[in-house]
Formats: structure tokens, sequence, C-alpha cells
């Protein structure tokens, strides 16, 4: 019995973050820090049932054997029908494993339930059937990409049902729960290319949802954030469409004409606007550039006013404002 | 007290007593309303056996679907998609609300539990037939779900996208649900009632034949955790035809909540499963062995630890959900402690084959058979108990794997012995004991190769209710589909060895297998009221020095005029005293 | 095969499956009892939707409490209580053979009942014109974007304009539209509880005049009352569940 407690509080001691242990080749690449203590809890628990399930069967085949009835006939040997020191034994034993296992669950659970504080947050938007991942600078992507060696956290968030981020390679996964914001966290350790998948069942393209992970040097994130969301590089309009994505237009306007919580910005360029107050305006650079930064003062006729933020001023470069304006212009009516 | 086998079928039994379909449909016996729910519950099997080999068929290699062009050629990949998830959908809800939680409880659960207990039938005979009528109108449900585009939303129903984004079908599923649950309800009612009141003298708890002790565990989960399911279906409902809120972000409302509700009833559930088929499987180890059961209070009282454990660890399939992580620890150690009961029963299991007369009937090949699939799907269990472990294995081909091992591997492997065992009595016909084995081992093969790989798929992280997959996961998935061939042909097999056991088996004597508990002291099958004038004497369930083979007879009979001490016939009392055994041919 | 068909003896009543009227009376007692426990647990949920949702927003729930009308609940909770002393009573009366004693107990039950549903239908309505409804319905006041309100409902509804003035409870159209979303769970509650709980009144009033029809029919005697005292104990059920609703939906301050 002391062996067996010795070894039930040596738990206690259980390493923080594993070497990779994959004797049986089951899991994808190891790729975070801790995925190694998940793996190594993994085998534990793999190696102690493995050994109760052998015991078990070993035993059932060589009694079912060696007592076949054609061979000690109808009537048994007497043998006891209980034994409270067996029952003792069986159900006492398993549970010092049991404990342990539970132990090494907790810990690993633990740790990745605490978020550093200096972890890099990343927001994570699950919608039917895609990923969008926005960083800290506004810029938007379909796919992750993170720097080895730094603590990041996503952020999750669903505007439709429920989806689940899962990254094998990182052994992590969360559920996006519409209505609330969940957080998950991990270090990746080596560079490479990872697959992403929603484990949580959405609909239709639920097996199609996937994105890929990116793990570059650390050294390398933060230029290569810098030159992806250098925007000033591409054409004035491309630049204007991702404005309108990673600053929200997207939510209200839509640019194929069609009528949403707020006006559309499609066919609109060039045209006569009916405002609120029966007045017409022409659609142009001007009125754009007035209606993005003081959205009630010539409100469109059909609209209610102070529905749209009155933040962009701020919120807004002047050089995003002209994007935008590229944008409408090239989805005007010429 | 010897029955001629040759004559009980000619005499008026239970199955010519009345005659026409009337006289099946609207009739009050607990035996013939058994005999239906089989019957229901094989045509289920078929219906959402039919939608697992569609599935396997899609997943056999990356890019080979069922819906190739050259069959369907205007199916679009949207299309495929969608009747995909429609599949796995009905596969799941079928198998789980029509096939196994209805399969050993109603169908055999019915026709054994009254005879068991020497009575005529069970305490509400009217309510029994009305828990059969429910049953046909939760399958309906099911099935109209069709003729409103079908179901996708997994069989768990989750909000928001039930609520939100699915098709009609909803409405039906539901519903078929709800009145499901009240179907299994009253059935539990009943037996709860039937355990308690209709007992005969002398059998006292602790005499109670083990299958009924797992009968009435199960149905007290049934009680107390279905009612919430059906109230669960009842908010859904409300929330999908009306939109009440309760389930929506928006309308103020939290889709977590009905994940508590829908796991407080399907944690539960998972046991209302498994409980019965460890019923079977002590019945069929101890008949089979010829030696009283191991560790028999043991057995009986583990059955109870566990549905009462069961209803307190439902919070460990919500880890990933946001839950807090104060709650998923509480459920975490919780579910530890349900490991302890159901290896308790295993152990006692395989010590009480230790020294016993072991036959090889197709019967005791799936029990046997079952220590290992239950051993596989009630250990990788603990994998997922483990919170850290199962962060990466939640909702991967790990848990399919799982939980396949324990409602496929252990309850329909049970479900599938106990026909086998006690299709004598059901129909006074002997199965062939040569196709039964031929088809266990189809299934047992079969079954290992289909969910074994499926284990390695989900710690790759292959993700579930997927509709095609990655090229690395394509090995596990190719040797998962050729198992499943293998069912599909031992489970064909299965049901032609049924089919052809009821019509062309040999006439079966009362006791054929040498069972000690009172449907073997009835003739095969029994008379309309189970037993001819009294009820036989209790006694002990297990203490197999009761019955003696007769070789004329091919059976047993009981060895003694029953005596009105029953400490007289202890087992090993009756041994050193060194009472004549005479027949020793097996 | 019918109950009759075997050949028993014993009393008319008694099952072929049954030993003793006692044992059959046992299980139809313990039946009821199990049945009952279910019951408890199908409204639990709700009652466990309720305390979470309380506790997450109490002054939503104190706030929302007002606009229910707890002079309607008390005369509820009065006309119940009545139906479960007729009830009651009418189980003794069975038990003594006191026949038309027990006719009368059940009409009343009856009557106290369809009161009960009268003055439910009056609440429900007023809820419907005033727009105290749940969010998702068409004609709610406690929509979360304000501007999905019908006008309709907006102008003639009290609740929307003034709030309760007398009790110096805020219009809800001053309320931030997270505040009305809140409230609007408070009426989804309310109107899955008291709805849930009307269909089981329902239900009992076909069960009691099932029962009385027996009655009528002389299959109710001093040996053989097995219907009337479940029946009573199903309706004291009912009873009991209102018995909570009422100070948690009504009684909230």
């Amino acid at each position: 019995m002391m062996p067996l407690l010795a070894s039930a509080l040596a738990v206690l001691q259980q390493p923080q973050s594993a070497p990779p242990y994959d004797p049986l080749g089951m899991f994808p690449p190891n790729a975070s820090h801790n995925a190694g203590t998940s793996d190594w809890v993994f085998y534990f628990i793999f190696w102690t049932c493995l050994v109760v399930l052998i015991g078990v069967c070993v035993a059932t085949l060589w009694f079912a054997f060696r007592y076949r009835r054609s061979k000690v006939g109808l009537i048994p040997q007497d043998s006891p029908h209980h034994s409270t020191t067996l029952e003792i034994v069986w159900s006492v034993v398993p549970t010092f494993f049991l404990v342990a296992m539970f132990w090494y669950g907790f810990k690993d659970y633990e740790d990745r339930r605490e978020i550093p504080n200096d972890a890099y947050e990343i927001h994570v938007n699950a919608a039917k059937w895609s990923w969008t991942f926005t960083y800290p600078n506004g810029y938007q992507s379909q796919h992750l990409t993170v720097p080895a060696d730094r603590n990041v956290r996503l952020r999750l968030s669903s505007p439709d049902v429920l989806h689940s981020v899962f990254i094998p390679a990182f052994r992590v996964k969360l559920d996006v729960v519409p209505g609330r914001y969940n957080w998950l966290w991990f270090r990746a350790i080596e560079p490479g290319v990872f697959p992403l998948y929603c484990t949580e069942y959405c609909g239709q393209q639920h097996s199609q949802m996937d994105a890929r992970v990116t793990v570059m040097p650390d050294a390398e994130f933060d230029a290569w954030l810098a030159k992806e969301s250098d925007w000033g590089a591409l054409p004035p309009e491309v630049a204007g469409l991702k404005t309108y994505g990673a600053n929200g237009c997207v939510a209200c306007h839509t640019l194929d004409g069609s009528a949403a919580t707020g006006p559309t910005f499609g066919g609109m360029f060039g045209t006569q606007k009916q405002l609120a107050d029966g007045s017409t305006v022409t659609y142009d650079e001007n009125y754009i550039r007035e209606s993005i930064l003081t959205p009630n003062v010539k409100l469109a006729a059909g609209f209610a006013p102070n529905l749209m933020p009155s933040n962009f001023a701020q919120a807004l470069s002047d050089q995003k404002v002209d994007w935008l304006i590229a944008l409408i212009k090239s989805k005007g009516a010429q | 007290m010897i029955f001629p086998a040759s004559n009980a079928l000619q005499r008026t039994n239970y199955l010519n007593a009345q005659k026409g379909w009337w006289s099946w449909f609207w009739t009050i016996d607990h035996k013939r309303l058994g005999l239906m729910y089989l019957w229901g519950v094989f045509a289920m099997f078929a219906f959402g056996g039919f939608f697992a080999m569609m599935i396997r068929w899609n997943l056999a290699t990356p890019d080979t679907n069922i819906w190739d062009p050259e069959l369907i050629p205007a199916a679009t990949a949207l299309a495929k998609m969608d009747a995909y998830n429609r599949m796995f959908t009905v596969h799941g809800a079928v198998m789980i609300f029509l096939v196994i939680i209805p399969g050993i409880p109603a169908a055999l659960g019915n026709f054994v539990l009254p005879i068991m207990l020497g009575a005529k039938d069970v305490a509400f005979p009217r309510l029994n037939r009305f828990s059969f009528h429910l049953w046909i109108l939760g399958a309906i449900c099911f099935i109209l779900t069709f003729t409103v585009g079908g179901l996708d939303t997994g069989w768990t129903f989750y909000p928001t996208y039930s609520t939100g984004s699915a098709g009609k079908a909803v409405i039906f599923a539901t519903l078929g649900t709800f009145i499901l649950g009240f179907s299994s309800i009253f059935t539990g009612l009943n037996f709860v009632v039937t355990i308690h009141k209709l007992r005969p003298p002398g059998m006292i708890w602790f005499k109670m034949p083990l299958f009924l002790w797992a009968i009435y565990a199960t149905a007290v989960l049934q009680i107390l955790a279905t009612p919430v399911i059906g109230i669960s279906m009842l908010l859904l409902l409300v929330e999908y035809t009306m939109q009440i809120g309760i389930f929506t972000p928006e309308l103020g409302g939290d889709p977590v909540f009905f994940q508590h509700l829908f796991w407080f009833y399907s944690h539960p559930a998972v046991y209302i499963m498994i409980l019965p088929a460890m019923g079977v499987m002590s019945e069929l180890i101890g008949t089979f062995s010829r030696k009283p059961i191991f560790g028999y209070k043991s057995i009986a009282m583990s059955s109870l630890a566990i549905a009462v454990i069961s209803f307190i660890v439902w919070g460990h399939h919500m880890f990933l959900s946001g839950q807090s992580p104060l709650m998923s620890t509480i459920f975490s150690f919780l579910t530890f402690a349900v490991a302890i009961p159901s290896a308790i029963k295993v152990f006692n299991w395989v010590c009480t084959l230790y020294k016993g007369s072991i036959s090889f009937a197709t019967p005791m090949l799936y029990a046997l058979s079952i220590i290992w699939l239950f051993g596989v799907g009630g250990l990788t269990g603990l994998f997922l108990s483990t919170m850290g472990v199962d962060i990466h294995l939640h909702d991967t081909y790990f848990v399919v794997a799982h939980f396949h091992f324990v409602m496929v591997g252990s309850a329909i492997f049970a479900f599938i012995g106990g026909i086998y065992y006690w299709m004598p009595k059901m129909y006074g016909r002997m199965a062939s004991e040569k196709l039964g084995r031929i088809t266990w081992a189809l299934n047992f093969i079969g079954f290992n190769l289909t969910f074994l790989p499926q284990f390695v798929a989900g710690t790759k992280g292959m993700p579930r209710r997927y509709f095609d997959y990655d090229p690395e996961f394509a090995v596990y998935n190719w040797w998962s589909s050729i198992g499943a061939a293998f069912i599909l042909v031992g489970m064909v097999l299965t049901l032609i060895a049924v089919i052809q056991a009821i019509t062309r088996g040999r006439p079966a004597p009362a006791n054929p297998w040498g069972g000690v508990t009172l449907e073997w002291m009835t003739e095969s099958p029994p008379p309309e009221h189970n037993f001819e004038g009294d009820p036989p004497e209790v006694g002990d369930p297990y203490d197999v020095s009761l019955v003696e083979y007769k070789n004329e007879l091919d059976g047993f009979v009981p060895a003694k005029p029953m005596a009105s001490d029953p400490n007289m016939y202890d087992y090993r009392a009756s041994l050193k005293a060194g009472v004549a055994h005479t027949n020793l041919h097996p | 095969m019918t109950a009759t068909a075997h050949a028993h003896h014993g009393p008319a009543h008694l099952q072929h499956h049954f030993e003793t009227s006692e044992q059959q009376f046992d299980s139809a007692k313990l039946g009821l009892w199990v049945f009952l426990l279910t019951e408890v647990l199908f409204f639990s949920a709700l009652f466990v939707a309720y305390t979470s949702y309380r506790s997450l927003h109490p002054e939503v729930f104190a706030y929302a409490s007002n606009y229910l009308d707890t002079n309607l609940g008390a005369a509820n909770t009065a006309v119940l209580l009545l139906s479960s002393f007729t009830v009651a009573w009418g189980v003794r009366n069975a038990q003594l053979g006191q026949r038309k004693l027990l006719i009368m107990n059940l009409i009343i039950t009856l009557l106290c009942a369809a009161t009960f549903m009268g003055i439910k239908y009056k609440e429900y309505s007023h809820k419907y014109h005033e727009g105290l409804l749940w969010g998702g319905a068409e004609h709610s006041i406690f929509k979360h974007n304000q501007f999905m309100i019908l006008d309709a409902v907006k102008e003639h509804s009290h609740a929307w304009n003034e709030g309760v003035p007398e009790a110096g409870v805020a219009a809800v159209k001053d309320l931030s539209n997270d505040q009305r979303r809140d409230v609007s769970i408070f009426f989804a509650i309310y109107f899955c509880l008291t709805g849930l709980h009307g269909i089981h009144v329902l239900a009992g009033m076909v069960l009691l005049t099932l029962i009385l029809i027996k009655v009528l029919r002389r299959k109710i005697t001093p040996e053989y009352y097995t219907p009337v005292d479940l029946g009573a104990l199903y309706w004291h059920l009912v009873d009991l569940v209102w018995i909570f609703l009422f100070p948690l939906l009504y009684l909230i301050r």
C-alpha cells in the first residue's frame, strides 16, 4: 500500500510543462507549450487502463478456457460466492489512480484557464461558416497567424450559433457561444502551419469551416503584421473594402444596393439623395465624408437618427475615409 | 413440473390464445407488448442502421461520397452536405430514443420482468399498452421529419441552431422526443410499482434477480430524469415557434442553459441505456457459468450507486462550453466516482467465471465479448472525464468511438445476447447455435474494426459530424468503413437467425440454459397468465443446484421438490452434505 | 385479453393480476405518487430557469412583477385553495359513501377550476393588449430594438407610456434596450410557468369530470374509491404548484 500512496502523492509534483511524449504516434504535432503535458496525462491514463484491461481480459479468457463446460462438466467445483476483501481491494485501489487522473487533468485545465496578463489578444469571430481573426491594430484575416514563444489569447464571439475553436496541434479547444465572450490561450513553440477546425456542429457547412494557423518566429511577427496591415500599398478601393470590414460598416450598410439597418453604399455615387427633412443632396465625396463624420446632420430619408455611431471622426483617419469614398465610388452608378 | 417440449407449442399459450392483428394491437399482455416493442425496435434499428451505413460509405475515403455523380448527377456539394447532416442526426436520434432506450427495458424487460417476479402482469397493464402506443406515435413523429425537409440539428438539438436556423423538422422531432419521453416515464413507473407491489412472498429485495435490480435502477432514472427532457423539448418548441427567448441571447436568454437541461437528462439516459445491459450481463454470466453470481450484493448495490451518481455528472459534457471552472472541476471529480461501481460489476463478472462450468452458447459469447467491449468503452471514459485531456478529445472521433463502445458494443450486444437467451421463452423455439456463433464473430470483429481506428482518428484531431476530412485521417476511416460492412452482414444474418429460429427452430424445453429465475419455471412459450396454476415457490435466483439437466429433454428441470426452507438448498451446503448431482453431461 | 376474461374470485373492480383489493389500491397510489414526482421534476426546469435568471437580474424581476395584477393572483389562489378543500372533502365523502355530497364537492371543485381559468384568461388578454409579452412576440413592448415595437401597441399601452405611476414604476419606453430585453425574459418565464400550470388545470378538469361521470354511474363505492382518491391527489399537486407560483411571480417586492 505504501508505494501506491507514494505514487499517488508524487502526482502533486507533476511538471508544469512536460517534454513531447508520444510513443505510439497517436497525436498531431506538438506545437504549443503545454501540449506535452496533455499528452503525458493521456499516456498516464492509457498505460494504467491498458494494464487493467489486459488483466481483466486475460483472466476472462483463461477462466473461460480453463473451466469450459466440456472439461469440467455441468457441476462446477465449490468456490466462494463473494469476498469482502476482494470487493474492498478493487474499490479502493482504483480510487487512488482515479484521483491521480483527476488531479493531473485538473492541474492541466487550470493552467489553460489562467490567462497570463501579458497575452497578445486576437479577437475571433465565428460565423456560419467562416472565421474572422481581428488583430489589435484592426487587421483582419480569414486565417490565424500567431508569433511563436509569445502568450496569445483568443477572444471568441459568435453572432449566430454555437461554434468551437479547435487547434489540434496546440491541444486547445473552446466553444464559441453567442451572447457571451469565451477566452482561450496558448503559447506556440515551433513555427509551422497547422489546421484549425470548428468542432461544434453549426449547420450545413460545418465541415468546411476550417482555417490555417501559421506560427511564425516571434521576431518576424510584428513586421509581418505591419506589412499586412499597410493598406496604403493596395488600390484605394481595396483598402476601402478592408476598412469597410474592419471598422464595422459591413454590419449596417450593404454594397449591393439592398436595404439594411443603414442605407446601402451600392449604386449611390453621383445620384440625387433624398434626405429625411425632404430636401435632396448630391451623393458626392463631400456628402460621404460629412455623413461618416457627422451622421445626424444630413439624415437619409427613411432612417432614424442616432442609429449610427458618431465617433468616426476619432476612429477613422482621413486616409481611411478617403479609402471608403474610393470604395463607394467603385460601387457607384457610373 | 416437467413440460414435454414438443407439446408446449401446441398447447394454448400467450401467442395463440387470441388471434387477429387487433388482439395484438390492443393487447394488455406484457409478453405481447414486449414482443411488439422488440419488432418495433428491430425496424427502427434497421432504419437507423441504414443511415449508419450511408455515413460510413460517405466517409470511406476523403473524396468518395454516396451521391456519386453517376448516381445523382444533379446533387450539388451543398445539397450533399445537407443530406449528410440529416443522416447523422437521424442515425443518432433514432438509435438513442427509439432503439437503445426502449431496447432492453421495454422489449426484454416487459417480457421478462413480471414472469421473473412470478406475477401475471405488470402493475398497470393498460398504462403499459399506452406506453407502447406512445412509442409508435413518437416513431411516427421522427419519420414525419422527412416530410418537412429532414432534421439537421444533431440529436442534441443545441440552440441557437435548432431554434434559429433549422427547418420545420425541429417541430416533429421535439414533439417526438417529448412523446417518447412519456412512453419511457410510464414504462419506468410501471416497473417500479410492479417491483415494489407485485413481488411474491419470499422474494425479499436481496433475492431478486440482478436483471430486476438493474431494471429497477433504470426505471428510477427514467422517472427522475426524463421529465426534464420533456420540459426542455417543450421549451425548445415554444422557442422555435413563438420565440419565447429563454435560449436566445438576443432575447435575453442563454443557449448554455439548454445544454444544462439537456444533459441533466441525457447523461442519466446513458445509464438508462447501459444499466439494463449490465443486468442482462449478470443473468448471462451467472447462468452460463452454472455458478451463483459472484458478489451479488455488490452488483445490486452498484446499480443503485450508478443511478444516483449519474444525476450529478452531467456537466462533464460541458467542460468547454464556458461553464465556470469550479463547476467543471466538481463534475470531473464526480464523474470519476461513477467508474468505481462500473468497475465493481466487471470484476464481479470475471470472478463468477472462476471455477464455473462455462458454456459457449451464443448468448454467453456476447456476454464474454462485452467484458472487452465495455472495458474499452468504460476506460476510455476516463480520458474524457480528465479535464485537461478532454480539451483535446472533446467533440472528436475519440468521443464517437467511446460512446459507440458503450452504447453499441455493450448495450446492443447485451440486447442481442438477451434476445438469444430469452428467445426460447418468447417463441418456444431454439435459435441455431451455428448461425448464432458466426453472426457473433462477424459482429464482434466488425465492431472492433469499425471503432478502434476511430480512437486514433480522434486523438489525431478529426472532429465529429464532418462531411469530409483531411487526407491524414483517411486510413482510419477506410478501416472503419470496412468494419461497418462486417457489421452490416452480421446484423442482417442476426435478423435471419432470429426469423429462422421463430419459424423453423427446434422446440425449446422449458429451461434450455439452466436458469434458476422464475421465467424458466414455466413453459416455453408461457401460458396466457404466465404460469399454470400458482407460480412456483421462490428460491435463491442463482442457486444452480435447484435445477438439474435432463438428457431426454435437452434442458433443465427442478432438481427436487421445493422445500419451504431455502437454506436447505444452499448450494455449497448441499455439495458438502454429499447431495447427489447425478447428471454431469453437458 | 381483458381484465375480466380470467377467472378470478374477487370483487368486480379487482383486476386479474392482483391478489387483493389492498394490493391494487396500494399499487395505484404508489403509481400516482411516482407520477406526481415526475410532474414536480417537469416543472423544476422552469423553476431553475426562474432562479438563475432572477439571481442574474433581481432588479429586473422586481420591476416586471409590478405589471402583474396581485389582486387577480390572490383571487386565483383563494379559488384554488377552496377547490383543494372541496376535493379533499370529496374523498372523505367517497370513503363514507355520501354520494350526494361527493357530487356536490366535485362540482364545486370543477367550478373553482373554471373560475381560475376565467381569471387567467382575463390576465392573459390584458397582458396581450398592453404588449406585456416576451421579446420575441410580435406585440411585445420588450423588444431589444425599439424600432421593432409596433406603433399600434405603443399607442395604447399604459406600461409603455406611463409605467405604474402609483407604484413609482418607470415607463417601459424609458428603459434601455438591454433592460427591456431582460424584462422580456421575466415575461417569457411567466408565460411558460403559468401556461404549463394552466394546461395542468385543464387536464385536472378533464380528470375530475371523468371521475364525476363514474360517480354518477354509481361506479364509486366505499370499497372502491381509488379514482376519487387519485384524482384528488393530482388536483392537490396542481394547487401546490400555484401556491409556489403566486409569491414567486406576483409578490416580488
